[in-house]
């Protein structure tokens, strides 16, 4: 019974049930937001009561599928992307656009059918499916700016989409000897020398999505864009995806590793200076998708259940950090630091929440951030990587920067903006405290959790040695962060905007367009009426010689033809002879 | 908001009463509950046998030295990559901050 319907699809086809359903008199939706509730629980209960190692095979194109494989790293992400789904629609639930519910809906299904496909073709399709939901996110917003920021977005997920689908052909025709299928650890390499093109392209397709360095900016352009509930349900689904699908297909990739501690280490720069708090989580988003990657390219048992363990906490942290700001977003209209500050006063329980939030991500005993990157730091350890380690130590020091401190600080404390508003409506309140619960919730009782993961796990993250350190590294950051504010060297909040590398194809390549039009432009005219000029000259020269004042123009005399066809015809006779 | 840039600048409207944080003097004795804190965790490495895995975390109070120095490195790094990339909200000619 439960098999009926591929995991994924309850919502995606439930979510179109939405727009039918009618609206109470007084024009409020209490159905459809009933439905947007319902369906994630629906789904989360199949998730329970589907049996490991259950299958859904059929073909298409002469191609063996698999629509549906249940294992136990795929059903780590179907419960937390069900758990992401439920709680981004309470806290959407004063939200009245059946556009957003219905799109973020199938956006959350999308990604779910996605963790359960069993081949690179039904992948595919679910894969552009998170692609194009998720933009009307973003344009929801409804301005010209959303639309553009939508455009660039689109075009970049769709890429990768593309990408994926050209990698499953190199694949079918080469390693893959015509099987489709998404076997787990099918694409990990040694060196890049060992990668086949198809490992590689694939690799690629998924580091869009995953935000590797150089393809990130797409998440730090759209994200801050979108509504503020959108934002929520942004922040769960594409990349951990899209991580779900590096760890299926790449554990023990070593090149993992260099790339996962650059993501941990790069975008915490931008992070402090960034103006925009969604901005900043969005780099803060893309530092802790590197902790995974990490975790991936690291490969051992413990390291992919760190993966696993990281991506579940935090799709809830993260997500709360993001509500709080949506709160802030919602109620001031704004989330760029320079305008904010003092905000505890008027929202004291969002304040509360996002607190937890930061603790999580900072890693703070008792709070889940804590139980669940500790694996791929002693993963890291264990295999005597000292360089990534202390990389790795470094960016825990700065996620405390930017999520830990920046975050709660500008927005809630820091000198006072002056501004006083309303406390968060009571269904963002609910869903804040419900990610916040389960943040305390996994920091204060792993087990659970640790019961989910792929692998056996023997892991106490609560040894005298791991507590004393992480709150000897944390304590003397939040001193480095008093030390220097005080001396009025921590860099102010100030209206502006960062360039980063998205300044390539916002700025460079229009500007690299614009240079060949107007240089090349000329070149062209040049070459064209240069053409066009000895075109013309050797037309007047035949109109000269061949018209009909030419001299081949004029009759020609009979003898002279008789004369001419007999000197062709002796030149043929003496040929013969020859 | 073009009024306050000035970093520390308390506006409380009128009429509302200063908060236990707003005087300068209950922020000072937050400070010195997180240093006390800090050296609290360092003074603990004397008292139980650490379990490092690399020779250097065996250093008393290393992730505190280590912690605070990326911290303070990392500040100063971002405020110099502030003056190669900082441009104004305008700067894409599409409002974007």
């Amino acid at each position: 019974m439960v098999e009926a319907l591929p995991p994924g699809l309850i919502l995606v086809l439930g979510a179109l049930i939405i727009p039918f359903l009618p609206k109470g008199a007084d024009g409020r939706d209490v159905l459809g937001k009933t439905v947007m509730l319902v369906l994630p629980v629906l789904g989360f209960v199949q998730i329970l009561l589907l049996p490991d190692g259950y299958s859904l095979t059929g073909t298409a194109f002469g191609l063996e599928l698999e629509l549906v494989r249940v294992d136990r790293l795929a059903k780590v992400w179907g419960y937390i992307f069900h758990i992401a789904a439920l709680l981004s629609a309470i806290y959407a639930l004063h939200v009245d656009d059946r556009l957003q519910h219905v799109t973020a809906v199938m956006y959350a299904g999308c990604a779910i059918g996605a963790v359960f496909a069993g081949d690179l073709i039904t992948l595919f399709v679910y894969w552009e499916g998170t692609a194009i939901t998720s933009v009307f996110l973003i344009w929801a917003r409804r301005t010209e700016r959303a639309y553009r920021v939508g455009m660039r977005y689109l075009v970049i997920q769709v890429a990768s989409g593309v990408l994926l689908l050209a990698g499953t052909v190199l694949w079918v025709q080469g390693p893959g000897e015509g099987s489709v299928l998404f076997t787990t650890g099918a694409f990990s390499f040694e060196t890049l020398g060992d990668a086949g093109p198809a490992a590689l392209v694939i690799l690629v397709a998924f580091g869009v999505k995953a935000a590797f360095p150089l393809l990130h900016n797409w998440m730090q352009d759209a994200y801050p864009e979108s509504t503020p509930t959108g934002t929520v349900w942004l922040s769960a689904f594409t990349t951990k995806l899209a991580i779900y699908a590096l760890a299926r297909g790449y554990a023990g990739t070593d090149i993992l590793i260099p790339i996962g501690a650059t993501m941990t280490a790069f975008p915490i720069f931008y992070a402090v200076i960034v103006n925009d708090l969604r901005k900043v989580l969005a780099y803060s988003l893309n530092n802790q998708l590197g902790f995974m990657i990490v975790g991936v390219g690291i490969g051992t048992d413990m390291a992919l259940n760190g993966t696993a363990a990281h991506a579940f906490s935090h799709i809830l942290y993260k997500g709360l950090l993001f509500m709080s700001m949506g709160a802030v977003m919602h109620r001031v209209g704004t989330t760029k630091a320079s305008e904010l500050g003092g905000l505890w006063k008027s929202m004291p329980k969002t304040t509360f929440f996002c607190i937890i939030g930061a603790m999580s991500i900072s890693a703070f005993p008792l709070f889940s951030g804590f139980i669940s990157k500790s694996l791929i730091l002693t993963a890291a350890a264990e295999e005597h990587m000292t360089i990534t380690f202390l990389v790795l130590l470094f960016a825990s020091a700065g996620v405390l920067d930017h999520s830990g401190i920046k975050v709660p600080f500008f927005a809630f404390f820091a000198h006072d903006s002056g501004k006083r508003c309303e406390e968060a409506p009571t269904n963002m309140l609910v869903a804040m405290a419900g990610a916040a619960a389960l943040c305390v919730g996994l920091g204060m009782f792993p087990g659970p959790l640790y019961d989910l993961l792929p692998y056996q796990v023997d892991f106490n993250p609560y040894t005298t040695t791991h507590v004393i350190t992480q709150l000897q590294l944390l304590f003397a950051a939040i001193c480095a962060f008093v030390v220097l504010n005080k001396v009025g060297i921590y860099p102010h909040e100030i209206p502006s905007l960062n360039v980063d590398f998205d300044w390539t194809y916002r700025k460079g390549l229009p500007m690299l367009v614009g240079w060949i039009r107007r240089v090349g432009g000329g070149a062209w005219h040049g070459f064209t009426g240069a053409s066009v000029a000895t075109i013309r000259r050797g037309v007047d020269w035949v109109g000269t010689h061949a018209g009909p004042a030419g001299r081949l123009g004029e009759p020609w005399p009979t003898g002279a033809t008789a004369f001419w066809a007999a000197v062709l015809l002796a030149a043929y006779l003496l040929l013969q002879f020859l | 908001m073009s009024d306050s840039h000035e970093p520390h600048g308390h506006k409380i409207p009128e009429g509302e009463e200063p908060r236990w944080v707003d005087h300068p003097e209950n922020v000072e004795k937050i400070v010195r509950a997180l240093f006390v804190l800090t050296g609290l965790t360092m003074a603990a490495d004397f008292a139980y046998h650490k379990h490092g895995h690399f020779g250097f975390e065996n250093i008393p109070g290393f992730h505190a030295f280590w912690g605070f120095g990326s911290f303070v490195f990392l500040v100063l790094v971002a405020i110099q990559l502030r003056k190669v990339v900082m441009r104004d909200e305008e700067y894409y000619g599409d409002g974007d901050g």
